[in-house]
């Protein structure tokens, strides 16, 4: 299937190497370029020309090496473009300005072309909701047993204390449990789901039920570690994504570093069963969590942690 | 409490914070009653470790009396004297169960961070920025200590806090680079780094059995202790040829490890390759400036060990690969383990095998923390080591 976020980048990429395309020749022939867009009879024109070349290798650079929602300057500079070329127009006649009409006429098109790999970066910006299913991965090795660590997974109502998505899950005793998520405010994602999959010490798997807010689904494996000491888990989580409302209210769930994420779950996974507990620090105090990766706290105890002792 | 923070490149200060809580059962808040400002604080200070923020409370050097304990800490008690470890380290992962404190898997709430940088995670560290965990350093009143159970070190004979605090880094950390080198009976070690790391350093390789030592620095008093009181032959190399030297002293073959107690700001003389780490640095484009290290691998002898004991952060340039290879050399390397060394080491101390306290030139209190900083990093008043006192 294709996927429009990768055909974004690789329109983002291919302005990147056309932005040093237009650049190249704007620096080392700047009278030929003069001489096309009709303004060779210009004192001005070479050290505006040169300008607008070393912009395009800005460009370049920045559409190759950085994000494609770099394409926003090349808009940008198309508008001075535009109104450099507009205002050459002013004052030139004859075939002069049958050569500048030709060269803003480019450049329109340019902008148009700019403006629509824009728009569609922008549209995933906010486009998280975007059709297709969502696949999670990670793994991690915990020193505890398959046994331990399927027992501790396997009672579902744990869940919630290292998967930071999960508000609570409860069971009913039937391999049925009810599930709710951290959503923001206000509103409440659940689903009800139930064991697909169950043997103990090896693998667990669900699926929600019908009628859930998301449809989702998961497997967890357990397997000795090759020294035999230790567990190495490995998770799959799978969501249906069918776009619109659903698709966002995922996005929210996960974040921007979904993968991350679940990483981070699995580690969250491993202190409970290795240590006791989460490990805390005086910058991440609820643990580990990538959301809060970079808004974290100063390194110093903070107020509501505070104690006394003096 | 009273706490020292950074607050930009070369500026801290000593602020009130609000006093540390237990967070876990398995805490403690220790009042911290003897502090030191380690060498590597100085790359937090210079602003060369990355992810340190206005406010973070640095120092890992630290020791104190227990006041407040977790439900599950059971093997001490309020009272108590310990020397709290560097490296934090929960005692139940595959890394600690295989007495490799420093890489413990589950100390860093930032590991994620880390893994970016690094591809795996080392352990959280006590003040040592937040891509390693962002703890609360010990240069302050109190410091909570995770995983109490497990770092601290009882101290209950009546050895002064001076010959002991530096179990939590600096003694071990020294022992460590002179341990990982497998010294055998006639061998030749050179120290790069005359401060408390390569001080303690040299003195370990002798205990561990080295015919001969050499210590490498530029700082007159730092080399006149390591030749005082370690018993070693100096090498000053903005007076001689550090490479030739050796060279000379070991007829040829160069010495049989070498320890790197220097990091990512080693001076050098103003040769182009300073300028171009330096640049690189500065324009955050390499993170290190690594000319000692790359001199202790072009003098090691071929198959020799490379100890590296001083602290890099990220990416080097122009390392010498093609030496390391083509002589079969080894490198060893690694925050210290800690909780591996500080028991015997504290034996050694208790035995007067080892003495610490010659390193240290000043004592003062927390609140006089700042010029401590500035008197280490400047090298002035003949300044080894600062002992703080809250």
């Amino acid at each position: 299937m294709d996927n429009p976020e990768r055909t974004t980048d690789r329109l983002a990429r291919f302005l990147g190497v056309a932005s040093a395309g237009l650049g190249v020749p704007m620096l080392w022939k700047t009278d030929e370029v003069a001489e096309a867009a009709g303004v060779d009879d210009s004192r001005m024109a070479p050290a505006v020309i040169q300008a607008v070349g070393t912009r395009e290798l800005v460009h370049a650079a920045l559409l190759l090496l950085g994000p494609s929602r770099s394409v926003w300057t090349r808009v940008v500079g198309d508008a001075g473009d535009l109104a450099v070329l507009t205002r050459a127009l002013q004052n030139r006649t004859g075939a002069r300005r049958s050569r500048t009409q030709a060269a803003t006429l480019a450049v329109l098109g340019i902008t148009a072309f700019d403006l629509y790999v824009a728009t569609r970066t922008l549209r995933r910006q906010h486009g998280k909701g975007r059709p297709g299913p969502l696949e999670l991965h990670a793994s991690a090795t915990v020193n505890r047993s398959p046994q331990e660590s399927y027992a501790y997974w396997r009672d579902f109502e744990n869940l919630p204390s290292f998967m930071l998505h999960l508000r609570s899950v409860t069971q009913d005793g039937n391999g049925r449990s009810r599930w709710e998520a951290n959503a923001p405010i206000r509103r409440k994602v659940k689903w009800d789901a139930e064991i697909t999959g169950d043997e103990p010490g090896r693998r667990i798997s669900w699926k929600s039920l019908p009628g859930a807010d998301i449809d989702n689904s998961g497997t967890v494996h357990f397997a000795p570690a090759p020294d035999g000491e230790g567990t190495e888990v490995r998770v799959h989580l799978h969501y249906d994504v069918p776009g619109g409302r659903v698709g966002r209210m995922v996005a929210k769930l996960w974040g921007e570093e979904p993968e991350q994420q679940v990483r981070d779950d699995l580690r969250r996974f491993k202190q409970v069963l290795e240590t006791g507990d989460l490990v805390r620090s005086d910058a991440l105090p609820q643990g580990t969590d990538a959301r809060h990766q970079f808004l974290q706290r100063t390194a110093k105890p903070n107020k509501h942690h505070g104690g006394g002792h003096r | 409490m009273r706490a020292l923070c950074w607050e930009a490149p070369t500026k801290v200060g000593v602020h009130e914070v609000p006093d540390p809580k237990i967070l876990s059962s398995r805490d403690a808040i220790v009042r911290v009653t003897s502090t030191a400002i380690c060498g590597s604080d100085l790359h937090l200070y210079d602003g060369y470790i990355p992810s340190v923020f206005p406010g973070d409370i640095l120092g890992h050097e630290f020791m104190g009396e227990v006041v407040e304990l977790g439900a599950d800490v059971t093997n001490l008690a309020v009272g108590d004297r310990v020397v709290v470890p560097f490296p934090i380290a929960c005692g139940a992962c595959r890394a600690c169960k295989r007495d490799m404190w420093s890489l413990c898997e589950n100390s860093n709430p930032n590991a994620g961070q880390a893994e970016k940088v690094m591809g795996h995670s080392p352990c959280g560290i006590f003040g040592y920025s937040h891509m390693l965990g962002g703890y609360q350093g010990g240069q302050a009143e109190y410091v909570r200590v995770p995983f109490a159970d497990v770092g601290p070190l009882k101290i209950e004979d009546d050895l002064t806090d001076d010959q002991v605090l530096f179990l939590s880094d600096i003694l071990p950390t020294g022992y460590m680079g002179a341990d990982l080198c497998g010294i055998e009976p006639g061998d030749v070690v050179a120290v790069w780094g005359a401060g408390p790391v390569g001080q303690f350093a040299v003195a370990s390789a002798y205990l561990l059995g080295a015919s001969k030592v050499i210590a490498i620095d530029r700082v007159p008093e730092r080399l006149r202790m390591a030749e005082e009181k370690g018993g070693a032959q100096t090498l000053n190399y903005e007076e001689t040829s550090v490479l030739e030297e050796l060279r000379e002293i070991t007829a040829g073959r160069g010495p049989d490890h070498c320890i790197e107690a220097v990091g990512m700001e080693a001076h050098s003389d103003i040769t182009p390759v300073e300028v171009y780490d330096k640049a690189k640095q500065l324009t955050k484009s390499q993170t290190e400036r690594p000319q000692a290290l790359r001199e202790a691998i072009l003098a090691c002898a071929n198959g020799g060990t490379v100890s590296i004991m001083g602290v890099y952060g990220g990416f080097a340039d122009k390392f010498p690969i093609g030496s390391v290879m083509n002589r079969s050399l080894t490198i060893k390397t690694g925050q210290c383990h800690v909780h591996r060394y500080m028991r015997p080491l504290l034996e050694r101390i208790r035995k007067g095998e080892i003495d610490p306290t010659y390193i240290i030139s000043h004592h003062m209190s927390l609140d006089e923390a700042p010029r401590g900083y500035d008197l280490f990093k400047h090298k002035q008043d003949q300044c080894t080591k600062v002992v703080l006192q809250p």
